[in-house]
């Protein structure tokens, strides 16, 4: 019964959130100081994901160069200003990260 | 923008499976983060039906995350249900981004597009729009990316499920990390302007500086603090060049 409530919960504030402009979409036109700043959004917040996740994975601030988020993180980065391709990307990351963790042991 | 016919003219069919095809190389990011996700639920307290039900009608990969990191320390569910909200916030942002686009179509269409307005369906919409100028069909690319994200992350998360019984220790794997090589590749596209780089660096910084406080709002201090130091760069750049031809 509490799953029921928590999932039905979590719907509703997340549809919420997605939905409210959309249904309002008619009518609500942005100034252009706003239009810019929406450009900002999609890499700020994901960057604000990332940097804790990568720097903290387990918690506290592991700044070393034997973090193998970090590690991996920065030769994704890398890789993705030098191919400029995302499935190249994604996956060399992660075929990074996996040598680090269970082949070299970071 | 110089686009050719061919470009311009697409049937509702090719942008549905362009915006699948768009969306494809997120998916495979988000693969190892929902198979994580399955395999977390059951020792977080989450039945495997309620984790089912989660991913099928919640639909929000990281407010899951969080879910099972709450749920298995105890917390209650209106703390749960409250922290989704605020670590869902962001979508807002991206509704609000994408109001221009949207503002001609249908309603029923734009409730479907609210319930799958995940991260990786933005990136590949906003790409979409930034590319194209035609948006026509464009609700039919929209559609085929998060058809194609929902389909996957339904999916990874019952695989997860069956993996987790298999595997007990698959949790200290860290395949999280695919969900942070995702989030860089969808980044670095972006970075081709100072503000931007400046936006960034900020969000960066300050999501490590707030990271104790509660709730994960460390979140969205750190992304308005980003935004709000990349606009300042933009309008101080924008100034400087109206300037010159002034003085010019």
């Amino acid at each position: 019964m509490n799953e029921v409530i928590l999932i039905v919960g979590m719907f509703m504030v997340t549809f919420s959130v997605r939905y409210v402009l959309f249904a309002v979409a008619g009518r609500v036109h942005f100034p252009q100081w706003l239009n810019v700043a929406l450009g900002f959004v999609p890499p700020a917040v994901l960057t604000a994901i990332i940097v804790p996740a990568v720097l903290m994975p387990r918690g506290e601030l592991w700044l070393s160069p034997v973090n193998p988020w970090l590690l991996a993180a920065v030769f994704a980065a890398g890789l993705a200003f030098w191919r400029k391709d995302l499935l190249t990307t994604i996956v060399s990351g992660m075929l990074c990260f996996m040598v680090l963790r269970f082949a070299v042991g970071l | 923008m110089g686009m050719t016919d061919t470009q311009t003219h697409k049937t509702p069919q090719q942008e549905f499976l362009a915006g699948a095809k768009a969306t494809f190389p997120l998916i495979v990011g988000a693969i190892p983060f929902g198979i994580i996700f399955g395999t977390l639920a059951e020792p977080s307290g989450l039945s495997v039906w309620g984790a089912l039900a989660m991913s099928i009608i919640v639909f929000a990969g990281s407010a899951q995350f969080i879910a099972l990191g709450l749920l298995a320390a105890g917390a209650a569910v209106p703390v749960i249900i409250a922290t989704t909200l605020v670590v869902n916030l962001r979508h807002l942002l991206y509704a609000a981004n994408l109001v221009p686009k949207v503002r001609h179509l249908p309603h029923r269409w734009r409730v479907m597009m609210a319930f799958g307005l995940t991260d990786e369906t933005f990136a590949a919409v906003s790409n979409r729009y930034l590319t194209q100028d035609n948006i026509e069909h464009a609700h039919w690319f929209y559609l085929g990316s998060w058809l194609a994200m929902y389909g996957n992350w339904v999916l990874c998360t019952g695989l997860g499920i069956a993996l987790g019984e298999l595997f007990p220790d698959m949790t200290e794997w860290g395949l999280d990390f695919a969900m942070s090589v995702t989030f860089i590749g969808m980044v670095v596209p972006y970075l081709s302007s100072r503000p931007m780089w400046a936006a960034v660096i900020v969000a960066g910084f300050i999501a490590i500086a707030t990271i104790s406080l509660p709730h994960k709002l460390g979140l969205m201090v750190a992304a308005i603090c980003g935004i709000a130091v990349g606009l300042s760069l933009h309008m101080l750049s924008q100034r400087a060049a109206t300037v010159r031809e002034e003085t010019v």
